[in-house]
């Protein structure tokens, strides 16, 4: 048992360090020019349409050919609340009680075809993905439901007016699917976008490859001074994770940025010492337990309140973080944002007691009390193993420490969502990801008429308390209004229940610098300030 | 000959149908749908009205039978459409993925027959020596070990032994280059994958090469060749081994035809980016139109493969003729 202690140590002794250097030394050093950054991604994306599609594997690859209107700061991504401009010269003030936003467009901007991008090309971008043309698929318009217009008075101004004030309203906006098109092409074909690239961003579109890869190039005109470092990129589609790991220790790919499991992270760092760097942080995703409430006996909300009281979240983060990726314990909204709730908030709602053995005698006593001592159900749950299956393994013991027995039923994912649509299951264990941080937004997956929502549950009040939270602009009433909104869901309803937010691990080499990690792998990747330590 | 394969291509058709008419049913059983795949992955929230329209551009509201005959009415055209996942015509995705799998296919053959023949044929000529023993564990090994694992095997050997050598571990390349492109790049990347599965292969091919030169050595004209006094290599290279390759022909053609789509988890474990991994891709991402371009793609490798055996079969035995 000692000498794996003190590997792990090592391990971990390591990725500290790694950690360290890679926050203090990149303030440090001197950004060098040139370069390709070769980086894997787990899939290749379906079409090339920011505003179409809704996959990182469309963000890694294709992201660093365009421009946003906003995004989070790159200089600090870890921050849930900071957003800069990146096409406009300044956030802008709201006006008319927080109605009108109105950005100013940086001038002289060229797309990569030398065509001028104007607050024209903007309008058409937003146009296209809040009021989108029929037969266009634009996924994220719902976030836009405030919007009440969009225009573009003149070449550098771009005006939103909204319906309401909302607090959800800057984070969407800095989605970093908006991509910028050019208007004249969306005038054109608004289906263009799908199969070319011809953006404004960092990087030149050079080639794809079917399957393979997609490279791009410097853009020597890009309108941030002195970005980009790299020459340019190359992503390389490699399905297999044992294969991108390998592909990271062989230096066949620098790093690949959505996140590996712990286990990996631990044999890169012993494979490769210093050359290896480990950035790491919560992450923006999280693992929904979803009884169906339309079967008995998950009707009963104290038979879904024994399943949550069941679980020992504390002690599964402590374990579960050591082979999988999910870590912090919190309610529905991202642990570090100042609108989730606190440890002794969280302490409040069933099944976040440290007192478990309390929590299971509570369980017991409700699964009796609604007749159902001997329940027994089958767990629906994606065959993925990082983290579906691990944590689906996790909760079928926790069940059984209150005498439920669970079978753990595991399908490909298009089997396992017709499951999860035509209602045919008892239990789910799903999930929820989402890019920016933005609770109001994020949280209407919960949600009764959500498009996501399986629970099959109807409650008009929690449509209300939704409602209220998204029209007010006072953040302690939206606290407030998510705290009621919250208890409501995962504890007097129990309508979904939250195991675990995940947890995200970039082990890369060394030699990358300049990329900060995220919590989400979808932000920040626009690749503008990697640099190679070659 | 000539009548036997315009007999043998004008059979195809039914049979070309048939797996059309399988593929494109079965296909539709799977429960899930490539819409709600599409925009449920991406872990947000999911709009129905864009799973609507989604369905609605690929056409999945029309009738099955419609869908169906648009399918025949593409195959007999060779207008295979586009793919549902990714919008582009299915040519243009498969052409790369081709070159790739042919490549791996060859060289995976020239592996299994440079090591098949001469093994098989020395492990029957040297029957329960230390020779034939040796042939019998290695080609027992090869059986047994699946090559994907072998294939993991290879690249943690590669890392591991390169590391101790020049002191930073090196990795076969993981993103293919035509060969005409790079050479030296494209076989120090395919190479590996071609002994990989070349050697499962061998191995069948060394056993079968084996047997049936044990089964030969034993015929009437073979014993004749020797009471001659002909000289033995002469005897099992002129006489023995060629009709014993017959059999052996059928499996290397089986093989040859199985490696252009078959290499699933191979492809996976060297990340080649062949007809195996698409095929995978386009079922899990329930891309209806790629399926049924790959499976009927494979369909006719495998029909005009084993032509080819056929046709091999009459060179090398002139007691075969194919006649009306």
């Amino acid at each position: 048992m000692k000498p794996r202690c003190g590997r792990l140590a090592l391990f971990a002794s390591a990725a500290l360090l790694a950690v360290a250097v890679a926050t203090t030394g990149a303030a440090a050093e001197t950004p060098k020019k040139g370069g390709i950054l070769k980086f894997v991604v787990p899939d290749e994306p379906p079409s090339f349409d920011g505003h179409r599609e809704t996959t990182f594997a469309l963000i890694h690859p294709i992201a660093p050919f365009y421009s946003v209107l906003i995004r989070v700061d790159p200089q600090n991504p870890a921050s849930t609340t900071d957003f800069v401009c990146d096409v406009c010269t300044e956030m802008p003030k709201p006006t008319d009680d927080g109605k009108t936003f109105s950005f100013k467009i940086r001038k002289g901007l060229k797309f990569h075809d030398g065509s001028d991008l104007t607050a024209k090309d903007v309008n058409a971008s937003f146009q296209h993905i809040i009021f989108p043309p029929d037969g266009v698929q634009s996924p994220r318009k719902e976030q836009f439901q405030m919007v009440e217009s969009v225009s573009a008075p003149d070449d550098e101004t771009f005006v939103m007016k909204l319906k309401y004030p909302s607090g959800a309203f800057l984070p969407a906006l800095a989605s970093p699917f908006h991509f910028i098109y050019s208007k004249a092409v969306l005038d054109k074909d608004p289906h263009w976008f799908e199969q070319n690239v011809m953006g404004s961003g960092p990087f030149v579109f050079e080639a794809r490859e079917a399957g393979a890869a997609v490279r791009g190039k410097r853009n020597p005109n890009y309108y941030h001074a002195g970005l980009p470092y790299l020459d340019g990129f190359e992503a390389i589609f490699a399905k297999t994770q044992s294969l991108r790991v390998q592909a990271i220790r062989g230096d066949q790919a620098a790093m690949e940025f959505r996140g590996l499991p712990p286990k990996s992270r631990d044999d890169l760092v012993a494979a490769l010492g210093k050359d290896i760097t480990v950035q790491e942080s919560d992450w923006n995703c999280l693992l929904i337990v979803t009884p169906n409430s339309r079967k008995k006996p998950f009707d009963d909300k104290r038979v879904r309140k024994a399943l949550t009281l069941a679980l020992d979240r504390w002690g599964g983060s402590r374990d579960l973080s050591k082979i999988a990726v999910v870590k912090s314990v919190g309610g529905i909204v991202f642990p570090s944002h100042p609108l989730a709730a606190t440890k002794e908030e969280l302490a409040q709602l069933a099944g976040y007691s440290a007192d478990v053995k309390a929590a299971r005698e509570e369980a017991k006593r409700l699964l009796k009390e609604a007749g159902v001592s001997d329940l027994k159900f089958t767990l629906a749950n994606r065959a993925v193993d990082q983290p579906y299956t691990i944590v689906g393994t996790w909760l079928i013991d926790q069940w059984k420490q209150v005498g439920i027995g669970v079978e753990q039923k595991v399908e490909p994912t298009a089997p396992f969502y017709a499951t999860l649509e035509n209602g045919a299951f008892d239990v789910a264990l799903e999930f929820n990801c989402q890019s920016v941080v933005n609770p109001l937004g994020d949280t209407s997956k919960f949600l009764p008429n959500a498009g996501d929502q399986y629970g099959g549950f109807k409650d008009p009040e929690l449509s209300k308390l939704y409602d209220a939270m998204n029209r007010t602009g006072d953040v302690a009433e939206q606290r407030r209004l998510m705290r009621a909104y919250e208890k409501r869901v995962i504890d007097e309803e129990v309508y979904n229940f939250i195991t675990f937010w995940w947890y995200r691990i970039i082990p890369h080499r060394s030699y990358v610098k300049g990329w900060k990690i995220s919590p989400s792998h979808y932000l920040n990747q626009d690749l503008s300030m990697v640099w190679l330590d070659k | 000959m000539y009548f036997y394969v315009f007999k043998r291509l004008t059979l195809m058709i039914p049979t070309l149908l048939g797996a059309a008419a399988l593929v494109f049913f079965l296909m539709r059983l799977i429960p899930g749908d490539i819409c709600t795949l599409r925009l449920a992955t991406g872990g947000g929230s999911i709009n129905p009205g864009v799973v609507k329209a989604c369905r609605l551009e690929l056409g999945m509201d029309q009738p099955m039978l419609l869908q169906f005959w648009l399918f025949i009415k593409g195959l007999i055209t060779f207008d295979f459409g586009r793919s549902m996942w990714t919008g582009r015509p299915i040519v243009e995705e498969v052409a790369l993925r081709f070159q790739l799998s042919l490549q791996v296919a060859i060289m995976a053959t020239l592996t299994a027959v440079l090591i098949a023949i001469p093994l098989g044929t020395i492990s029957a000529v040297k029957q329960n020596s230390w020779i034939d023993y040796l042939v019998r564990a290695f080609s027992i090994a090869g059986v047994a070990m699946p090559s994907f694992w072998l294939g993991i095997l290879i690249i943690l050997a590669i890392l591991i032994v390169s590391k101790a050598l020049f002191g930073s571990p090196w990795m076969p390349p993981i993103k293919y280059v035509p060969i005409w492109v790079d050479p030296v790049y494209n076989l120090s990347m395919l190479i590996w994958p071609a002994l990989a599965t070349g050697y499962r292969y061998s191995a069948v091919a060394t056993r079968m090469t084996r047997s049936a030169m044990l089964e030969v050595l034993r015929e009437d004209y073979v014993r004749t060749a020797r009471a001659k006094g002909l000289f033995r290599s002469l005897i099992v290279r002129r006489h023995a081994l060629r009709n014993a390759l017959l059999p052996v022909v059928t499996i290397i053609g089986i093989e040859f035809a199985f490696l252009m789509g078959g290499l699933v988890v191979t492809e996976q474990v060297f990340n080649l980016n062949g007809l195996g991994k698409l095929f995978v891709e386009a079922v899990s991402n329930q891309d209806y139109t790629m399926t049924q371009a790959l499976v009927m793609l494979v369909v006719t490798i495998f029909a005009f493969t084993n032509l080819i055996v056929d046709v091999i079969y009459a060179w090398l035995d002139p007691r075969i003729r194919y006649r009306r």
